[in-house]
Order: structure tokens, then sequence, then C-alpha cells
């Protein structure tokens, strides 16, 4: 941990200082820092930046903070440790270098997990993603018996072989921090670092939403409007990459998927609201996939695809 | 003789490979030596989170050289043969081969091929690669831009070779950018310095200097000593659990062991919920605490850390996560006991069970309606057996058993307790699974016994009317124990429970028999039956219609269908757990050729008097009068079945007693006369030890007969009579069993 760091940015009392600081590490090691994917989505995965980049042989490296969405986890506001609305800090390295355990253990070490107190572990956990048709080998990251991250090899997204193979790894930035600042509860969590009055927690900034998104992802949220959504964002991402075909080269992939990723997030909403039942879960995950399926095969027609 | 030394360096292997791994390495490596003709005096595998490796012991330096010669074509031979020879034999001239002569055949060419042994490292360096190359993984993967696959990145190899007295050689090789070397390192965090190693004693001594303990077994002796000691420390018991020491020695290099505790408000969660949670999610051991019997509030965990501080972090933190998820299990417990188990119910109608077996709802609809049946057999009140029947599968629904689905039944227990239901509603929800193995308890309460023995039949039934009976190895619906369950559920409560009746009742509503009585024109209904019914009950079926008779009123046909489908089904799974109670009764030595003999008698379903006859049965067979019978039984079928044969006839008794010449062939018709009517009394009052009395009582007639009368007189009739006599013989033992059937 960086010791000239003013005491409100330090990561082991400020949120938003652990974020800052797991930025700082990543574009130290020559990533694209991006900012969130403007849309709702269930996992930093989702984002266009690692589902679309870690397909076809380009090099790339990225990270960032992203928004992650669970309808279902949410305990309105009365669990320290569910949410629906969540960070997650992504990384996404491509191909995977060979230190990349190194990296991972250093940038703990940038925010003061020291490895010489805490025990942390590498545990098996092989990743899958139905929707994203998209699975991985890697393990699940334990620091002293808490789970901190996950740290996958992709070996397919979208139905394709990854060559080069990408790395990714991906922080539940809210543990961590609860880690770090000692704290048994999400929403005592120190959001900006500060003492006294100008303290803001975590439940200062999000408790409310929580309770207002739970009465929602249970209770309220429109079916009818989500079911009819739902087929008119699978309809729309089709209809875009036919439009955007053009022979050897794809045009319009990026709106397509996005079309994919409204249709995963109202199928989330959907599951929620208890309104699919098992039989018809499974279908709805298949179409997910399918339009995920097609879009990867669209971007391996695109210049950041690698298409010649 | 040289040791050669082998370490495949890599990423975290999952805990749960690394065994089957470790022995993968060894046989693949080894076996590729022999093959080479490369013969060792010992191996031994390690293995590690971050490192697979071997030491094979006594190798020779070099493969030995070896000779062949090859015999060619004839001098003079064409060009054709010659050339192909040459070839063959790896030749590129005539010069270079021999010529020998044969008194028959000639000069011909004889090729001497000397093939020098190679050296074992150049053999090592090509046998390696190859295995790292094809390791069988149950799943690997790709990394970077290699196209490698390992189970985890593979990051670099030690392959030493070499005397005691000497430096070892380093085996180059290289595997998709890995050269192999003499270096390695140590433990992740505690010496990450990379070392030189020499041989097996080398390379052990240096990694454990390094904070790595290669040997697994070690390992885990060292975490369940240090824990045991941990536990003694402070007054309490560890929970011994192997399957979780499997899995904790191979999540770390250096294991020390360390206690942690809890809030002791979670004591109110039932104990086997606080253990299942800290167990599978945070792999740590339990304590119990021997003054209470109960769980103590605190765990063992086993960090892979020597930390400087003595571990207070490491428990600190542990200690927190352990408290979130006894919340999230409190929070399960508390929720569940919000419901009460019959309002469950409903919902398993949306659950299959089996996609063609049907719905939760209508299997727990008939185990209850078996249960009430079997209930006046087991002492059970038919009411409370139903109810229990209903019941004992509602826990399944509960939030603790979808976390742990190990805690079926028991929690059903917990809840039915919680609930105020009667004692035995409660013991049956958790003693109905029971007996899952051979070393299982077997349920003695009656309600119990009526629903296991329920669940256990209609499983099997469920299975049998879908052919989807066990074959070989495979057996994923557990039929097998399942069966066998039945077995001792009956033989260890000492049950008089006809088999045939309760499997044909069982297999009724699962067959629609009792529809067909009633709509026997529902041919849709036959059709749908038609998808799910094994063909051969269809077959027999059809067979039996086509039979029947065509006049016969429609419902008199169904009827017949109704009777013959679940009675081939009941037959079928009779032999089933015949082979079964075989089984079970060698192991506990008695003879499973006697259970053949009793099973070869018609109707024989009630297991407990089966064994009851064998038992009487074998210690008959033990006696004197036992072996001399069974001996005059086998000479008196021998006789019979050569003559039988000769003369393409069969003979049946009774004999004619006119016709009986000599005292001793009338002394033996009428022992057979007493001894059958004594035998069948006998049998008939399930006294066996006086059925198997009764039958020595033929033992001395038989032998006076076989001393005294000749069977094959010249006077035909008298010899038909005697071979009837014999038949008698024969028919006499049939009243205990097939004597035919009894080996030795």
């Amino acid at each position: 941990m960086d010791t000239a760091l003013p005491p409100h940015m330090r990561p082991d009392k400020s949120f938003q200082g652990l974020l800052l600081t797991l930025q700082r590490f990543w574009a130290d090691q020559g990533c694209v820092i991006l900012q969130p994917y403007d849309m709702e989505v269930g996992a930093g995965t989702f984002h266009p930046a690692t589902t679309l980049r870690a397909l076809g042989p380009r090099h790339w490296k990225a990270a960032y903070v992203q928004p992650s969405r669970r309808p279902k986890d949410g305990r309105y506001g009365e669990n320290p440790n569910r949410l629906q609305h969540y960070y997650q800090f992504q990384v996404i390295l491509k191909p995977s270098p060979d230190n990349l355990q190194d990296l991972y253990l250093q940038s703990l070490a940038a925010i003061g997990i020291d490895t010489r107190l805490h025990d942390v572990r590498f545990v098996e956990d092989d990743w899958e993603s139905p929707t994203l048709g998209a699975w991985g080998l890697g393990w699940e990251c334990w620091c002293d018996g808490m789970e901190v991250s996950q740290f996958t090899y992709f070996q397919q997204v979208a139905g394709f072989e990854c060559a080069p193979v990408a790395g990714e790894l991906t922080y539940g930035l809210e543990r961590l921090a609860m880690y770090v600042q000692g704290v048994e509860n999400v929403y005592d969590l120190n959001f900006n670092g500060r003492d006294g009055a100008e303290r803001v927690s975590y439940g200062d900034v999000f408790k409310q939403a929580e309770q207002e998104y739970s009465r929602h992802n249970f209770e309220h949220a429109d079916t009818d409007m989500l079911l009819e959504q739902f087929r008119m964002a699978e309809g729309a991402c089709t209809r875009y990459l036919a439009a955007g075909d053009a022979g050897e080269r794809h045009l319009m992939v990026l709106p397509a998927y996005d079309q994919c990723i409204k249709a995963s997030h109202v199928f989330n909403l959907l599951d929620a609201r208890g309104v699919i039942s098992v039989t018809e879960r499974q279908s709805y995950i298949l179409r997910v996939r399918e339009l995920a399926k097609a879009c990867g095969a669209a971007w391996l027609k695109t210049e950041a695809g690698g298409a010649a | 003789m040289p040791d050669l030394l082998l370490e495949l360096f890599s990423e975290e292997i999952p805990a749960r490979m690394q065994a089957q791994a470790a022995e993968t390495l060894r046989k693949l490596v080894t076996d590729a030596l022999v093959e080479r003709g490369l013969l060792y005096e010992g191996a031994k595998a390690f293995v590690t989170p971050r490192r697979l490796a071997l030491a094979v012991h006594g190798l020779p330096g070099r493969q030995s050289d070896t000779r062949e010669e090859r015999k060619g074509p004839r001098v003079g031979a064409p060009e054709g043969a010659v050339q192909g020879f040459l070839k063959s034999a790896g030749l590129t001239s005539l010069d270079q081969a021999t010529i020998q002569s044969d008194p028959k055949k000639g000069d011909f060419y004889v090729a001497v091929i000397e093939r020098p042994g190679r050296a074992t490292t150049e053999v090592i360096a090509e046998i390696v690669p190859q295995i790292v190359r094809t390791f069988p993984w149950p799943k690997s993967m790709r990394w970077g831009t290699g196209t490698m696959r390992w189970v985890r990145p593979l990051h670099s190899i030690v392959c030493t070779f070499g005397t005691e007295v000497e430096d070892p050689e380093v085996v180059r090789f290289e595997v998709e950018g890995i050269v192999s070397s003499n270096v390695t390192s140590g433990h992740r965090f505690l010496a990450p310095e990379t070392f030189e190693v020499r041989r097996l004693d080398d390379w052990m001594a240096k990694l454990e200097a390094a904070k790595v303990i290669v040997d697994r077994e070690r390992r885990k002796s060292i975490i369940m000593a240090d824990a045991r000691n941990l536990a003694l420390v402070h007054g309490l018991e560890l929970v011994e659990d192997e399957g979780l020491l499997e899995e904790v020695s191979g999540l770390v290099e250096w294991p020390v062991a360390l206690m942690g505790s809890f809030d002791e408000a979670f004591l109110d969660i039932p104990d086997e919920v606080i253990r299942a949670t800290i167990r599978a999610n945070q792999k740590c051991f339990v304590l119990k605490d021997p003054r209470t019997g109960r769980l103590a509030n605190r765990f063992i965990l086993v960090s892979n850390l020597a930390a400087s501080d003595d571990g207070v972090a490491i428990v600190a933190g542990n200690g927190r996560v352990i408290r979130a998820r006894l919340s999230d299990a409190k929070f399960f417990w508390d929720t569940d006991r919000k419901t009460r188990l019959e309002e469950r119910l409903g919902k398993f109608e949306q659950i299959t069970f089996h996609e063609k077996i049907g719905s939760q709802a209508e299997r727990i609809a008939r185990i209850a309606t078996l249960a009430r049946a079997i209930a006046p057999s087991v002492g059970a009140d038919p009411d409370a057996a139903e109810l229990a029947g209903r019941l004992v599968k509602a826990d399944l629904l509960t939030e603790v058993v979808g976390e742990f689905p190990e805690l079926q039944g028991l929690m059903g227990r917990y809840y039915a307790q919680g609930e105020g239901l009667p004692a035995e509603i409660a013991t049956a929800c958790e003693d109905h699974y029971k007996p899952q193995g051979p070393s299982d308890r077997v349920p003695s309460a009656p309600v119990s016994v009526a629903v296991a023995l329920a669940d256990k039949i209609d499983t099997l039934v469920g299975f049998w009317a879908i052919d989807e009976k066990p074959t070989g190895s495979k057996d994923p619906y557990a039929l097998r124990r399942a069966a066998l369950g039945v077995v001792r559920i009956i033989l260890d409560n000492k049950l008089r429970l006809p088999l045939r009746p309760l499997l044909v009742s069982a297999a009724r509503p699962l067959l629609g028999e009792g529809h067909f009585e009633a709509h026997p024109h529902d041919v849709f209904r036959l059709e749908s039956l038609a998808d799910k019914v094994v063909s051969e009950l269809l077959r027999n079926l059809a067979r039996r219609l086509l039979q029947a008779d065509p006049n016969a009123a429609p419902e008199d046909v169904a009827r017949v269908e109704g009777a013959s489908m679940s009675g081939d089904l009941a037959d079928d799974l009779i032999a089933f757990f015949a082979e079964r109670l075989k089984v079970h009764v060698r192991e506990r030595g008695a003879r499973h050729d006697l259970v053949d003999a009793v099973f070869a008698l018609p109707e024989q379903d009630d297991l407990l008097m089966i064994v009851a006859r064998v038992d009487a049965l074998q210690r008959f067979l033990e006696t004197e009068d036992g072996r001399t019978l069974l001996a005059g039984y086998r000479r008196a079928v021998n006789i019979l079945r050569i003559e039988e044969k000769k003369d393409g006839a069969r003979y049946e008794g009774p004999a004619d007693a006119a016709l009986l010449a000599e005292p001793a062939e009338q002394r033996l018709a009428e022992a057979i006369e007493t001894v059958k009517a004594e035998a069948a009394r006998a049998v008939a009052e399930e006294h066996f030890q006086g059925a198997m009395a009764a039958l020595a009582q033929l033992r001395a007639p038989v032998d006076a007969f076989f001393e005294a009368v000749t069977v094959n007189a010249s006077d035909s009739a008298l010899r038909v009579n005697r071979l009837r006599l014999l038949d008698e013989i024969r028919a006499a033992t049939r009243a205990i069993a097939d004597f035919d059937r009894i080996e030795g």
C-alpha cells in the first residue's frame, strides 16, 4: 500500500480510495481504464470490453468498474452482505501473461493485503455463463477464508474458442472493502474516507436504492412490459445483426449486442418476479445465448474482432 | 543405479484432482519406461497444490543392446524381392547382408540388425514431453498464446537423472517453450525464491526448508495431529472428517492449523447445520464439547501460512466469514420453521421426479398409500404410516435442504418435532432413507419401517416399470442399494412380509392398471403408457392378449392385462431381490448356493422364511446325516438321469407298493411317506429345524436301499418301479429346497 496517500484516499479507509487504487495499479500495467458500460448488466463480463474483446486474435488490456445488477439478490437493505446492485472491478488481459497470478497478488498488496499476514488461496472454481455461451477455468481467490475475487482463463466465449486466451480478474469491491476496512455490514463502509460530519457511508449512498429496487424487483416490476421488452430486444438484436451483415464484414455488432444485454437483464428481472417456470427458464437462457453467439460471430467479422 | 526426479510446477491444481493425477503420472511414466526395456526398482509420486512430481528409483543407465537376424530372399531372387528386403532391413546394398546356407532351401541372405541401447536420459527426454502433452486431466485448459493443455498454466519442469554418488544430470527437453531444468521454487509466500535441486532426497529437504511438504500423506497427518492437539488444549474433541481432510490437504503446501470461535447464540441452530455450513463453505473442522455432547462454538481452519502474527489476522478474517455464513444458516433455519411441512406439499405437483415416472406429488401419494398397506404387517398404525408417507419428503423444499442436500431427512425430523408432530412421524422423516450403505443403521420403529419400505419399493418398481434397471457397474439410481435396504429392513426386524403381493400393488398405479379396469377402451392412455413402460412388459402383455379368449368381455381382457404386467414386473424384481439377498447372506458367512436352492422352489417371496430355511439347511448339511443324505440324493438323481436319458422317458413317483420286492425298498418307501408328511407339516409350521430332522430319517433307508437293492433289475416292471422310488426321494427333498442347486 502506498503510504504517501492522503488518509481519505487510503484503500483501508475509503471505498472510493480502494477503487481508485485498483484503477491506478492496473493503469500502471498498461491497461486502458474504461468507465462502466452504460447499461444494466448482471456482471462486469457483459461489458463489450470483455465479452466481445475476448474474441479474435487482437491483444487487449482493460480495467474498469462495472455496477452489476442481480435483481434476485435484493434483501430490502436488511442483509449485511447481499445487494441487488453492487460494484465489480474487472480486469481483462489478452493474452493472459505468464505472471498474471503475481500481478493479482501485487494488486492485493496495493490495497493493503499483506500476504505474510493473510492467507491468500486459489481454490478451484470453474466459471461458466450459460447466457453468454462462455466458460473458463480458474479459481475463486480466498483471503482468510473469504472469496474476494474470481480468476478465470477464458476458454470459450459466445460459443467460440478463445485464442489467444484472455485472463479475467473480477474483484468484488464491497467485500474487499469490508475486509480491508474491518466492517461487518456493507452499509457501514466508509465511502469517501472522511470522518465526522463529512463522512459518507455506503448506506448513505445506496441503502434507499436497495430498499426501493427490492420492492421493484420482487413486487412491482411490470411483468407484461418486461415480457414485451424481452421479445422486442430479441427481435431488434436479430434485425440489427441482419442489417449490419455485409458478407465478409459486419458493420453493426455493438448496437445489436446492446439488445442482447438488454434481453439478459430483462430475463433476470422476470426471474426475480417469479413468473418464469423451471422449464421456461432454460429456454429463456438458450434464447439469450443464441443472441450472444450471433453477436460473437458478427464481432469476428469486424476490425476489432481481427477480421483482415 | 541412477534415479529419476521429475517435477511439474504449475498454478494451483484443484484439490479433488491431485491424488488421481499423482497416480496417473506414476503409471504413465513407469509403464513407458518398462515398455522401452527400462525396468526400475521403485517409484513414488508426490502432489501439492502447485506441483506434481515423481521419483523413479533404480533405473539402468541405458537400454541393453539388441541384435536381430532377419531372413531375406534366396540368393539370386528377383530384383523386387531383394529391394524389398534391403528396405525393410535398413540396408543400402547386399554387401551389408551375410549369406547363409540351408541344406533344403539353399543359400539365402540374412541381415543382422544391431541396435545399441539408448541412454536412459534420451528415452526420458522422449517419454516425458509426450506424457505432459497428452496428460488425461479431467478438465484442462489453454493459456496465453499457447496451444498446450494442462490443468492450469504450467510454468516449469525439473527433470534430473543420476546416481547417489554423482551430480545428477538435467534431462534436457522442451515442452511448448518450457525448458526442463533443475530449478524450482518454494512456498508461494513464505519462500518464493528459486533454487537448484539434485535428487529426490535433496529436492524434498530443500522444499521442506522452503516451506513445502511434498508428501500428501504427511500433510494429512500433520493436519490431524495439530488439529487434535488444538482441540485437546481447549478440552474439546475434533469432529473428524476424512473427506474434508483430503480436500484441505490439497489446498496447502505448508499446513498450519488454527482455532477460531463464533457467537454461542448460533448454537441454537442444529449441530448438523452448523457443521455443514462450516464444512461446505469454509472447509473448516468443527469441535465437540465432551461435557454436553454437542458442538462447541469453535472451529479449526487449516491455513497455508505461518503468519508473522501467529495467525491472529487469519483467525479473525475466517471468524468473520463464518459468522456471516452462520447468520445465513440461522435465517434459513428460522424461515423454514415458519411453514409447516404439510403446507409445502402443493409445490410437489410442479416438481418432476423422473420424466417418465411423473411428478414428486404422484410419487409421494404412492408412498403414502403403500406405507398404509404395509403398516399392519410391521405393527404400525396405518393412519400414522400414511401421514408419515405424505410428509417425509416435504423437507426437500426447505431452504436448509436446498443449501445442504446432504441434510435431507434430518431436517425433516427437526421441523416435524418443531411443529409438534408425533415422535414416530419425526423419526420416520429421518429414518425412512435408511439404511443408505452396508454400515448404516436399519430403522426399527414401525412407522419408519413402513415408510422406508414403501419409499424403496416405489423407487424400485418405478424404475423397473420404465426399464431403468442396473446394468454392470451402472446403477445411477442406486437401485441395488434400495433393494439391499429392503432385504436388511425385513431381516433385521424379523418381518413376515411376502414381497410379491406388495410389489404387484405398488406396480399397479405406475402401470395404470386400475385405470384400465375402469376404462378398458382407453386407447389414448394405452398409447401414452407405451411411451413410458418397458417394452418387454408390453410384449408380454400383447402375447397374453393374443392367447386370451377373443370372445371375452373387454373388462376381462383388461383384467388379464393388469394382472400380467404388474405380475411380470414383480417376478423380475423378486429375482433381483434374490441376488441382493445372496450378496447379503454371503457377507454374513452363509452359503449363497443355498439361497439359490431355496429360491428355486415356487412362490418364494418371504425373505425371512427363506433365510430361516437357508440357515436350517446349512446346519443340516454340516451334520453327518446331512452330508450322507446329500450323497444319497445325488446318487439317486444320477441314476435317474442316466436311465431317463437311456429310455427317453421320465419316471415320476409314487411307486407301486405291490411291486416293492425287497425289504430295503419297502422300508425306503415307508420312510419316504413318513418323511414327506412330517417335513410338510414342519414346513407349514415354519419349523425348519424339524423339517431337517424329518429329512434326516431318510438317510439310513436310502443307504440301506443302495446297499441291498439293484435298481436296474432284469425285470423291467421292478426296474421302473425302483426308478419311481428314486424320484420319490427327489420329491421328498423338494419340501425343503432344490438339492440340485447345492454346491460342493
